[in-house]
């Protein structure tokens, strides 16, 4: 599979179309922005029900405290803005005015991790599942395809409480099965094996499943799994995965401190203790560049996915 | 009830008790016996440090039982704590403690409302000291851009915060002149005037526009010890005062 930098239509075009389906099917349904609307398409669904769309400029605190105030009256709110300042400027508005009281609110991240190249650190999401993740009851997603995410937003949607989606602006190969269910909660295993165990979550899934096609060529059969949800995290399917296979690699466009490899450690240290590696950014800022570049930079290629397991495996047969 | 706690922001929550109670049995459209009854009128305690004046007026009210006041006012296992949840107490409209936030609530609901059509009117008390917090400023843009004339806002202005008098620790001041320029219809009131109060607090918004009261309080107001004295911020009470209290202010 190519790159990630253009070509096909990217997850955040894929987003503007989501939130204006959801938005005919969920008619409490109600669209917050800050000034970001035409870069996470959300702009679609402010055409589609303007009456729907609340503009309230760049001041990402107010928008998450308004989203609270929204909920109280029974609408349910979606903020669609930037991860970065979704998650980092308005941490403390995320923590006590929504998820204190356990809000109906949906929070939703675009731009998740590197995936905004060219505008560097600044704007790139690296450690929003970290915060996402720490703050009491609230649910964390991230989508490996568009059907996924689309399914992802119906789940949040019709679920009670506060819930955290992040969306990578770039596109995301198609992986899930043509019959595939989100469930909440539940971590999809889309390829068998019992060698090694890769856990992927959002863009890097695709990645993980060429990884596991190089390790076929060499014979090692590596178990790829979805980790969609986040939080809670699915104990029982990793737990069970590093049972059989022994090792557990994670790999996310994220911080490696606080994300994905961190909940999967979590898990594994207290019920199924297995050696494990993590890839992804390790206690640095993103850069700024080409996406291709910078993913390989942080180690986000499928070669280095599959070395990685290939390095783990003969150090235990040797 | 702050006495019994040992704990408990006194003197903001003695500056608004007045502006509390004009809202509550002269303005608002509340029924203590449907706390849920879709059309209320809310108020969002943006000041949410002031809690416990809050919980006396709802108790007051019947929205609960007056005996929670001194059973589960800051008690681990208790429902009133000293910033207040939404979740756990009737008649509470926003869990609030963290300043700035309560007052965007507060234009979500007023959205909301309109939004809804619903005859709904929202008001948000804050504080003086919480003019300082960037988030205020946010809000207030988004109510007049937005033209929430169904939002009231009440300051009220004790001139005192945790660290000293608030014109020494951060001026916030002129604010009238800074509500007036974020498009805002601006009134100030004597906060210890329930008269004065009533008044200002019955008349309608311009068409369009959201409106604050600035009500000039005294913090601890009352208690002739605490009055204009910013060290009543949050305190426990020692035996002499909590019984100078009762006598400064007529109660058994």
């Amino acid at each position: 599979m190519g790159s990630h930098a253009g070509g096909v239509s990217g997850m955040r075009d894929e987003w503007g179309g989501i939130l204006t389906r959801a938005g005919q099917k969920f008619e409490k349904m109600v669209v917050l922005d800050a000034d970001v609307s035409p870069a996470t398409r959300a702009k679609k669904f402010a055409e589609a029900f303007p009456d729907r769309f609340l503009q309230l400029g760049c001041s990402e605190q107010n928008v998450v405290s308004v989203a609270a105030g929204i909920s109280t009256m029974g609408l349910i709110p979606v903020t669609s803005m930037f991860a970065c300042f979704l998650s980092k400027r308005a941490a403390d508005q995320v923590a006590i005015s929504v998820a204190l009281s356990h809000l109906n609110v949906k929070l939703c991240g675009s731009y998740a991790g590197l995936t905004t190249p060219n505008t560097g650190p600044t704007h790139q999401s690296i450690d929003d599942v970290n915060i996402m993740r720490g703050m009491p009851g609230m649910v964390v997603m991230e989508a490996a395809d568009a059907v996924e995410l689309e399914q992802i937003m119906e789940a949040s949607l019709e679920y009670t409480g506060p819930t955290y989606v992040r969306i990578v602006r770039c596109p995301c190969p198609r992986v899930v099965p043509d019959d595939y269910q989100f469930q909440m909660g539940k971590a999809p295993t889309l390829r068998e094996g019992g060698d090694v165990t890769v856990l992927g979550s959002g863009l890097t899934v695709s990645m993980c499943l060429q990884a596991a096609d190089i390790l076929a060529g060499k014979g090692i059969a590596a178990e790829v799994i979805n980790i969609s949800t986040i939080k809670p995290i699915d104990a029982e399917a990793i737990a069970a995965s590093a049972a059989k296979t022994g090792f557990v690699l994670t790999v996310e466009n994220h911080s490696i401190i606080g994300g994905v490899g961190s909940a999967a450690a979590e898990v594994l240290v207290e019920q199924c203790p297995v050696p494990m590696h993590r890839v992804g950014i390790n206690d640095s800022f993103g850069k700024s560049g080409l996406l291709d570049n910078i993913l390989k930079n942080f180690g986000l290629t499928p070669d280095n996915i599959a070395s990685r397991c290939e390095q783990f495996l003969a150090g235990v047969r040797s | 009830m702050v006495w019994r706690a040992g704990s408990g922001h006194i003197g903001g929550s003695l500056s608004m008790v007045e502006i509390v109670l004009v809202l509550y049995h002269c303005i608002m459209k509340v029924d203590p016996q449907r706390p849920d009854s879709e059309d209320r009128d809310r108020l969002v305690l943006s000041k949410g440090h002031s809690a416990a004046c809050l919980y006396a007026v709802l108790a007051e009210m019947g929205f609960f039982d007056r005996k929670l006041l001194f059973e589960e006012f800051i008690r681990t296992h208790g429902r009133l704590s000293e910033h207040p949840d939404m979740q756990a107490v009737p008649g509470v409209e926003m869990s609030t403690g963290s300043l700035g936030q309560g007052i965007s609530a507060a234009v979500g609901m007023a959205w909301a409302a309109r939004h809804q059509r619903k005859p709904v009117k929202v008001y948000a008390i804050m504080g003086c000291g919480e003019q300082q917090e960037g988030q205020v400023w946010e809000a207030a843009m988004a109510a007049a851009h937005h033209r929430l004339d169904n939002l009231v806002a009440i300051v009220d202005f004790n001139n005192a915060q945790v660290s000293g008098n608030t014109s020494d620790v951060m001026n916030p001041q002129p604010l009238p002149e800074k509500y007036r320029a974020f498009g805002w219809d601006v009134d100030e009131v004597d906060g210890h005037d329930i008269g004065g109060l009533a008044q200002m607090l019955q008349k309608a918004n311009p068409a369009e526009k959201p409106r604050v009261i600035i009500a000039k309080t005294v913090k601890g107001k009352g208690v002739s010890f605490m009055e204009g004295d910013f060290h009543f911020h949050a305190t426990s009470l020692t035996r002499e005062q909590y019984e100078q209290a009762l006598i400064d202010t007529g109660s058994e």
